[in-house]
């Protein structure tokens, strides 16, 4: 049997530096080893710590399971706790990745364009110079739905109401709407208790 | 800035090529000199591995946008990773004129 081909990891923002250097290096002479930070776990941290997204919706942004994301997510701090503790330099580099950037549509003239410079707002097509394109989603496979929602259930102990679970809001934050009980994921150890 | 546009042939009156990696010719328009070139595209039969190769003719050449009808999906990775912006025109009927007057418009 072959094995479950890789998926590739979608990058949408290429990192600004190839790397980081330290300084005040007493040990070694100077001489510093490296770690090779790769771009999927480069996105993975930028989305997670610095968009602070949570990694379900992390996953879905760079197209792999949310499993995965977890994985690669774990390796990016592992690798740069050693890059800190241990004094190497960080280089951002490899990876089995693919680019994408955002594209619009043209309602003027009809066609579609991306936008390579991500920092850079469009304001203009780029073809007939009118101002009248919108966003444009090419493939729509995976809807906004599929973000904030999952087969989980939100249980009330107290009154036994049931809602869907919603993706980054904790069971026992949810109030149920009844009896204003919070509430708990259903079918785990803690909701069998009650 | 300099553009490459997808030509069917070599004179103004070809129309856009709808295919990127295996159009006939590339058509180099620079907007500030109003200078352009055409360029044969030496992939036009290749087996595989068509658009890689055309996407290096056209980086070596320093253009900035690419107008086609269409591109694989290896060149679009690619051409993110270059920064050069792509612009889909499903417009087969339009010539290469035509597309550089909208250009300067």
């Amino acid at each position: 049997m072959s094995p479950r081909p890789f998926r590739l990891r979608k990058i949408s923002n290429p990192a600004v530096i190839s790397g980081f250097k330290p300084y005040g290096n007493k040990k070694n002479g100077g001489k510093t080893e490296s770690v090779f930070l790769h771009l999927e776990e480069y996105e993975a941290l930028r989305l997670c710590d610095y968009n602070m997204l949570n990694h379900h919706q992390a996953s879905v942004l760079m197209d792999i399971s949310r499993p995965t994301l977890t994985r690669i997510y774990a390796r990016a701090r592992q690798k740069i706790a050693e890059a800190l503790v241990l004094g190497k330099q960080i280089i951002i580099e490899g990876g089995k990745i693919y680019f994408d950037s955002e594209w619009f549509s043209c309602s003027s003239c009809g066609c579609y364009f991306n936008n390579p410079e991500k920092q850079e707002e469009i304001k203009e097509c780029p073809l007939c110079k009118s101002t009248n394109f919108s966003n444009y989603e090419p493939i729509h496979d995976e809807p906004e739905e599929s973000l904030t929602r999952c087969n989980d259930i939100c249980i009330c102990p107290d009154c036994g109401f049931e809602q869907p679970h919603r993706f980054g809001c904790p069971c026992k934050e949810e109030i149920c709407p009844k009896c204003r009980h919070n509430m708990v994921r259903k079918g785990t150890p803690h909701s069998r208790n009650f | 800035m300099k553009v490459a546009i997808t030509s069917s042939g070599n004179s103004l009156e070809s129309k856009l090529d709808q295919r990127f990696g295996r159009c006939g010719y590339f058509t180099i328009y620079d907007t500030e000199t109003k200078g352009m070139e055409f360029i044969p595209n030496a992939n036009k039969d290749a087996q595989e591995g068509a658009g890689p190769a055309s996407v290096q003719l056209v980086a070596s050449r320093n253009v900035q946008k690419i107008i086609s009808g269409e591109f694989g999906i290896k060149i679009k990775s690619l051409l993110d990773s270059l920064k050069i912006q792509m612009i889909v025109f499903k417009e087969p009927e339009k010539t290469i004129q035509e597309i550089i007057n909208m250009l300067n418009s």
